[in-house]
């Protein structure tokens, strides 16, 4: 079928914010699709709540709702909008889910909105437990069978029709507990009858037990006419067990005959075909590793984040052509943009081995179990590409930034024999780095094998990197140069190994002419010319990059895998850089190894290299390409860590000097620039040990920042109150080594305000002030941000504007800075500056309509802003108010500590735009998933110091007829007070006490302090990890809880307004 | 120990030796597959040439006995970037060296294939040499490379007598040979067919006086122009009026047989991802591809036959439904092995052909 002519304008759904499990991917798919669209002459109403996105641009999409992803939201944007279509796969789960209910409701057919992309019907038959399960019976393919039990006698019936093992999984338990593998009815009869007492609704999950198997996936595209292809097929390392998202996976699949294979395809393809998806979908099996026997586990009918991965591990525009499916076209009518001589309806074959990683926040979460399951950790990841396994792994693994570069990590070496025979059986983020240690150590492939359960291929591949470090420590010579190269050893790794400097091993390397090339992704392994700039090292004959260009080379680098404290909002930022500095006429080249972004797609740049952000690949790719200069500033701490390696390179970095960045980052040299341009700070020290900062602490009076110089997203930072707490902190932050020292501040508790900045070396603009919900002390990522700034007056304003401008010209700032400011008793005190772009950027620039990213670009040129058409200074203030909202990913990360503090654990934000404030911020509540009220009972434990604050709080939702329970001493002096509160017991207490509330669905919301510390076992943390897995919001700053209430007081009263961004 | 391959323009890649080691000359061809590389080396089709695998890593998961297209491989050289020295698979019996070494296969790795895959692609398929050991004579590599002639190929992979397939069943298929793929025999035999298989010399009297009920004409290697002998024959099958299914060899012998011409392809079409689009539904499958040569659309009579298929990358004939008698050809596999199962559907159109149905 030909372009369907009746669709004209489409709704566009996203997935709203950044969290575990749903990551860039859907920006990177609905940024490519509403492109897409675009092209075809779609008027595109785009809806997603999550202002750091590049899809939520007026350049991406026509109409832009930044508006909580809600059915009510949509429903307006349609009454608003009239559009003819809804497009629903783009937007994960939550936006297939959004579009059912919409058409369920009639809403969508009494509108005369079609589904495009896919149909309600597929979204039921692919999520529908029993439907798919039908569905699957009626194509004849196997599903891992599961069923709800309330009986052990249920549990051994259905076991028995289905073969044993059995998983045991109770429903409502913590983490899991209480379930197990059940190998015969004695022991599912044990375990059952455990599970069933300690689920509160005496219900488990009796499911068929296929771990161990083989995970395989498969990429498929269908059109209307029935035409299939397999854009890629995946083999994960890690068996069936480890949730795909966390597993380590490689592209194609190297385990598999072409009988297995072509079974698979084939039942990926009768399951597109019953379901009869438009588009593109994702199914994931489970393979019997010794016989042809598997099991479907999932289908996606959808693009997911494996598509995303498969789109960069072949080429292949998957988010494109399923929205020109959706439009109606048939893959034969699509043309390969990568070839522009074949067509879409093709299967790309590709002559590389591609590996992910996945980036977990196990760095972050200190105390969170690293153990790995069925629930994803991961909040990013990374892809490396090679012409062998070893390379593509060795690539991956360096581009995490976790102060990996190769097999070897020191502690694992470290661990004694029985450490690593225990570590073996352990599935955790660390295993193959003990698979690594073990082979060192001598044990066999088929024993690991045996204890893993990871492929034979896998753990011989690991095995070929660890006799190449041997080969390396016991005959260095050129061809063990040549190999270790080859396998994807750093000259850093390699140099190590003998003991020798890494300019060293670099010179002897290019002696004997070992210097990498340059390949190309083309989709089709070179059976085509193609002329996709897309490219990977590796070390091999032939380079295949010309460097010849009429234009001044800008390299542009990438932000890496998301992290907390560094997300989407980095991509969004250099992507928007790449774009200005097309416009002003360069050559652009993005380096970046992140498979979810839109900043790897390959039509973003003039170059794109998939490499990692080490100084020794980007110094390949800058001999290579010689640039003209370099972007650092706007690809968060991976391209500021980049910026002294480049210099040395003698690349210029465009904009703000290295030295200046550095001036910005070292403690004393800062303080130097505050003390002349007059600029007040908490006073601090710089120290190296404990026993310094334990010394600076008491000189400067508790309670004490303690932090390390030089992070991202306030790692390791703490707020102390005691000589003990410092010696808990710094054992921490030393985990790590620390190649710079320890800063203790001051801690001021004021109100805090930030302002992202742009300066041509003349004069500044701001955009406008920002101010935190939260008092200072929690991290800024992690706050509710206010657009305009609501309590700052105008002679505060006033000095936030001086203080930027003096810092940024005593700085030489050209282009960003991000300052953090505390105001205090009418002072306003500096906390830091970050000489880059920020995570607010995204958000101010679509709420002021400002393109701050252009500018900035401009400006890195020597472009005047005045000339750019704006004006210096403070920029008027917008009429919306504009409220972004932190989202948290706790639910996922078992054992990690919730309460808010400096270090930031927000893992995506959400915005609520409105003209009043109390609208703002409860669309910004509603859209970051709380939805109150349902029972209206809430639970108050807060520390006694907050006893007095917490009343107000109390006897506000007091009054919109909240009951509140509360621990007997809190009880009491609400009830002193006249609120009337219940007394509940305390954990030790015995029940029913605050956990049996909570594990009952009882309670709306918890309002819970923590006593200071990192107390971990005490019972906030027992209250607030319960809380987070049985999903009843847990707030634990007061300011937050303020914030709900006058939102909530507000909430029957107003009527929520949907905003066109595009249109203010 | 270093291996060289040589082509006839002169360019030399070095790796290192695997399988059998001995000078040979060959047609060097690439093969896009990522995954199928047992049946593609035990693919008669591929006899006499040396085939460049685009997939970096080969060998992965050994060779399985049951995999095999025929008893063994009829490939000269196979030219791997990486021998994989581990192979993971529970059905495998074999690793790939040593299968290679069995049977007299040269064996190189090491080879940046994709450069030598974009230079086959810019400068179409050739002739090249391996070697072992010292680096070779040049001037005298080319000379041997530049009085190669083929073999003739068919004569040698087509097995040399009549045998029986699926004894007993219901629909009697004669297979003629000329290098087929045991998955084609098969196919038929799992569609109940008792499955007669004559060698590529079968007098066409002989095998209609077997009265099949149709008849099957196999893939097959090398230039069909180089096997008139059987073009004859395929006339006379022609005539008989007997249903009739050629795949690839068999579909360009029928377009000779027919009057039309064949040309080679610059450098062929070897993998299992491409599209052909059949022109009567419009739907468009992904189908296993082995061929250099094809047949020229402009000299296809359209008195005689209609293009039924086309190859969606670059319009070439994929498949010819001729108009005189039940006869309809492909140039790809429907066989599959290695590669997608989605035209097997062709085999039961063969049986409905059979049974009077239109096809």
């Amino acid at each position: 079928m030909p372009r369907d002519l009746s669709i004209k304008k489409v709704i566009v759904l996203g997935s709203g914010p950044i969290i575990i499990g749903q990551a860039a991917e859907f920006d990177y798919a609905g940024t490519q699709a509403c492109r897409a669209l675009h092209e075809e002459g779609v008027e595109v109403v785009l809806i997603n709540s999550n202002p750091a996105t590049i899809m939520t641009d007026k350049m991406i999409a026509d109409r832009v709702y930044i508006e909580p992803l809600t059915t009510d939201t949509v429903k307006k944007v349609i009454l608003q909008e009239n559009p003819d279509s809804i497009l629903p796969t783009l937007g994960g789960q939550n936006a297939l889910n959004l579009a059912v209910e919409l058409e369920e409701s009639g809403f969508l057919d009494e509108h005369n909105v079609r589904m495009i992309g896919t149909t309600a019907e597929t979204i039921r038959m692919a999520e529908d437990r029993q439907d798919f399960k039908d569905a699957l019976e009626r194509i004849g393919l196997p599903c891992a069978t599961s069923t709800v039990v309330n009986s052990v006698r249920a549990a051994v019936e259905f076991a028995e029709s289905i073969g044993y093992p059995v998983v045991v999984r109770p429903a409502f338990t913590l983490g899991g507990t209480g379930g197990g593998i059940a190998y015969d009815q004695t022991e599912l009869q044990e375990i059952c009858s455990h599970g069933l007492h300690v689920s509160r609704v005496g219900e488990a999950l009796i499911e068929r037990y296929i771990g161990g198997w083989k995970e395989i996936e498969y990429e498929v595209m269908r059109d209307a006419n029935g035409c299939c292809i397999s854009v890629c097929n995946m083999e994960n390392l890690d068996p069936v067990g480890v949730h795909t998202g966390d597993s380590i996976v490689v592209a194609p699949t190297q385990t598999l005959a072409d009988k297995e294979h072509q079974m698979l395809r084939s039942a990926a393809f009768a399951i597109i075909d019953e379901l009869e998806i438009t588009g593109g979908c994702n199914v994931q099996f489970a393979l019997h590793p010794t016989s042809f026997e598997y099991a479907v586990i999932e289908v996606n009918p959808r693009v997911s984040r494996s598509s995303a991965l498969a789109s960069k591990a072949t080429g292949y525009p998957i988010a494109k052509v399923a929205a020109k499916i959706a439009l109606g076209y048939n893959l034969d009518e699509i043309l390969n943009a990568i070839t522009r001589k074949t067509y879409a309806c093709f299967e790309p074959s590709i002559d590389y081995c591609v590996v992910k990683f996945p980036r977990w926040p196990f760095d972050k979460f200190v105390y969170a179990t690293r153990k790995l399951g069925t629930q994803m950790k991961a909040t990013g990841e990374v892809m490396g590409i090679g012409i062998n396994f070893e390379s593509a792994l060795m690539k991956s693994i360096r581009s995490l930034e976790q102060n990996m570069t190769s097999m070897r990590i020191p502690e694992i070496m470290a661990y004694s024999d029985e450490q690593i025979a225990e570590f073996l059986k352990r599935v955790d983020d660390r295993r193959i780095f003990v698979i690594a240690e073990a082979l060192r150590r001598g044990y066999s492939i088929d024993k690991i094998n045996e204890i893993t359960q990871i492929d034979i291929w896998f753990i011989d591949k690991i095995k070929s990197i660890v006799e190449t470090e041997q080969l390396i420590l016991n005959n260095f010579n050129t061809e063990a140069l040549r190999r270790a190269k080859l396998l994807g050893f750093t000259d850093g790794d390699i140099a190590k190994l003998v003991g020798k400097g890494e300019e060293e091993i670099r010179s002897l390397r290019i002696e004997n002419g070992i210097i990498p090339g340059f390949k190309m992704v083309d989709t089709c392994a070179a059976e085509f010319a193609a002329e996709t700039p897309y490219y990977y090292s590796c070390y091999e004959s032939e380079n295949e990059v010309d460097p010849a260009s009429d234009k001044k080379k800008v390299l542009v680098i990438g932000s890496g895998p998301i992290r907390i404290g560094q997300g989407i909002e980095f991509d969004y930022c250099s992507v928007h850089c790449v774009w200005a500095l097309r416009d002003a006429g360069y050559e652009t080249i993005i380096v970046n190894n992140n498979p979810e972004t839109v900043s790897t797609d390959f039509d973003i740049s003039d170059k794109l290299y998939f490499e990692p952000l080490t100084p020794e690949d980007v110094r390949n790719i800058v001999e290579l390409e010689k640039p003209y200069g370099a972007v650092v500033q706007f690809g968060g701490q991976t391209a500021i860590k980049l910026c002294k390696a480049l210099h040395e390179m003698g690349v210029p970095i465009l904009g703000t000097s290295a030295e200046n960045m550095d001036k910005a980052e070292d403690r004393e040299l800062f303080d130097q620039i505050l003390n002349q341009c007059a600029i007040p700070r908490a006073e601090g020290q710089t120290v190296y040990t404990c026993d310094e900062a334990i010394k600076a602490a008491n000189e400067i009076g508790y309670p004490v920042l303690v932090r390390p110089s030089y992070v991202l997203g306030g790692q390791g930072m703490h707020i102390a109150f005691s000589d003990a707490e410092i010696d808990e902190y710094i054992g921490i932050i030393n985990r790590i080594q620390q190649d710079h020292p320890i800063l203790v501040d001051k801690y001021i508790m004021g109100q805090e305000v930030e302002v992202d900045a742009i300066c041509d070396g003349t004069d500044i603009l701001i955009p406008g002030i920002m101010e935190h919900i939260e008092r200072a002390g929690v991290h800024s990522g992690d706050s509710i941000s206010v657009y305009p700034a609501q309590t700052v007056n105008k002679a505060i304003q006033k000095k936030i504007v001086a203080h930027t401008r003096n810092l940024c010209l005593a700085l030489d700032i050209k282009g960003m800075i991000n300052i953090q400011f505390i105001v205090k008793d009418d002072e306003v005190y500096i906390i830091e500056a970050n000489p880059r772009s920020s995570r607010t950027v995204p958000y101010i620039s679509k709420i002021t309509g400002i393109p701050i990213v252009d500018l900035a670009t401009r400006c890195l040129f020597g472009e005047k802003i005045t000339d750019l058409g704006y004006e210096y200074g403070l920029q008027p203030e917008k009429e919306t108010i504009a409220i972004k909202m932190p989202v948290f990913s706790f639910e996922k990360l078992y054992g990690a500590e919730i309460s808010l503090g400096p270090e930031m654990k927000s893992t995506g934000e959400v915005l609520g735009i409105a003209y009043s404030f109390e609208e703002a911020l409860i669309k910004a509540f509603i859209g970051s998933g709380v939805r109150l009220p349902n029972t209206k009972k809430i639970a108050i434990t807060v520390k006694d110091s907050d006893k007095s604050e917490v009343l107000n709080i109390a006897e506000r939702f007091s009054k919109l007829g909240y009951t509140i329970y509360s621990t007997k001493g809190t009880a009491d002096l609400l009830e002193s007070k006249g609120v009337p509160a219940i007394s509940v017991l305390k954990i030790e207490e015995g029940s029913p006490n605050l956990i049996d509330l909570i594990l009952g669905a009882q309670l709306d919301l918890i309002i819970n302090t923590p006593t200071k510390g990192f107390a971990h076992n005490r019972d906030g943390f027992l209250i607030r990890r319960n809380a987070v897995e049985c999903s009843v919001p847990c707030l634990t700053s007061l300011d937050t809880a303020t914030a709900l209430i006058s939102s909530l007081e507000k909430a029957e009263a107003t009527t929520l307004s949907v905003i066109d961004i595009a249109r203010i | 120990m270093n291996a060289y391959l040589i082509l006839e323009d002169g360019k030399v890649y070095k790796g290192t030796a695997f399988g059998t080691e001995k000078e040979i000359l060959c047609e060097v061809v690439f093969n896009t597959s990522m995954i199928g590389y047992p049946e593609l080396l035990t693919d008669p089709s591929y006899a006499a040439q040396g085939v460049v695998m685009t997939y970096p890593i080969i060998g992965s998961y050994g060779l399985c006995d049951e995999d095999r297209e025929s008893e063994r491989p009829w490939l000269s050289a196979y030219i791997v970037r990486e021998l994989n020295r581990i192979d993971s698979n529970f059905r495998r019996d074999i690793d790939l060296d040593s299968f290679l070494k069995q049977y007299g296969v040269v064996g190189i790795q090491g080879i940046d294939t994709r450069a030598l895959t974009r230079h086959l692609r810019e400068k179409g398929t050739m002739y090249g040499m391996i070697t072992q050991g010292a680096e070779p004579n040049l001037a005298s590599a080319l000379e041997k490379i530049s009085s190669y002639a083929e073999p003739p190929v068919v004569s040698i992979v087509s097995r040399n007598s009549k045998y029986v397939l699926g004894k007993g069943n219901n629909t009697k298929i004669a297979l003629m040979d000329f290098g087929a793929k045991e998955n084609i025999a098969r196919s038929l035999v799992k569609r109940d067919c008792e499955v007669t298989v004559y060698p590529y010399n079968a007098k066409a009297e002989d095998i209609i006086a077997d009265k099949p009920d149709g008849i099957m004409l196999s893939n097959g290697p090398g230039d069909p122009k180089a096997c008139l002998a059987i073009v004859e024959e395929i006339k006379k099958l022609i005539a008989s009026g007997i249903p009739i299914f050629g795949i690839c060899l068999g579909h360009q012998l029928v377009a000779l047989a027919s009057g039309f011409d064949t040309y080679k392809l610059k450098y062929g079409h070897r993998g299992a991802n491409h599209p052909v689009k059949d022109l009567k539904n419009g739907k468009v499958k992904i189908t296993s591809q082995n061929h250099g040569y094809v047949v020229d659309e402009k000299t296809v009579s359209p008195e005689l036959a209609e293009v039924s298929h086309i190859n969606v990358n670059d319009g070439s004939v994929e498949g010819l439904r001729y108009k005189t008698g039940k006869l309809f050809t492909v140039q790809f596999h429907p066989e599959a092995a290695p590669g997608p199962l989605c035209t097997g559907y062709l085999f039961d159109e063969f049986m409905s052909m059979i049974e009077g149905g239109n096809a």
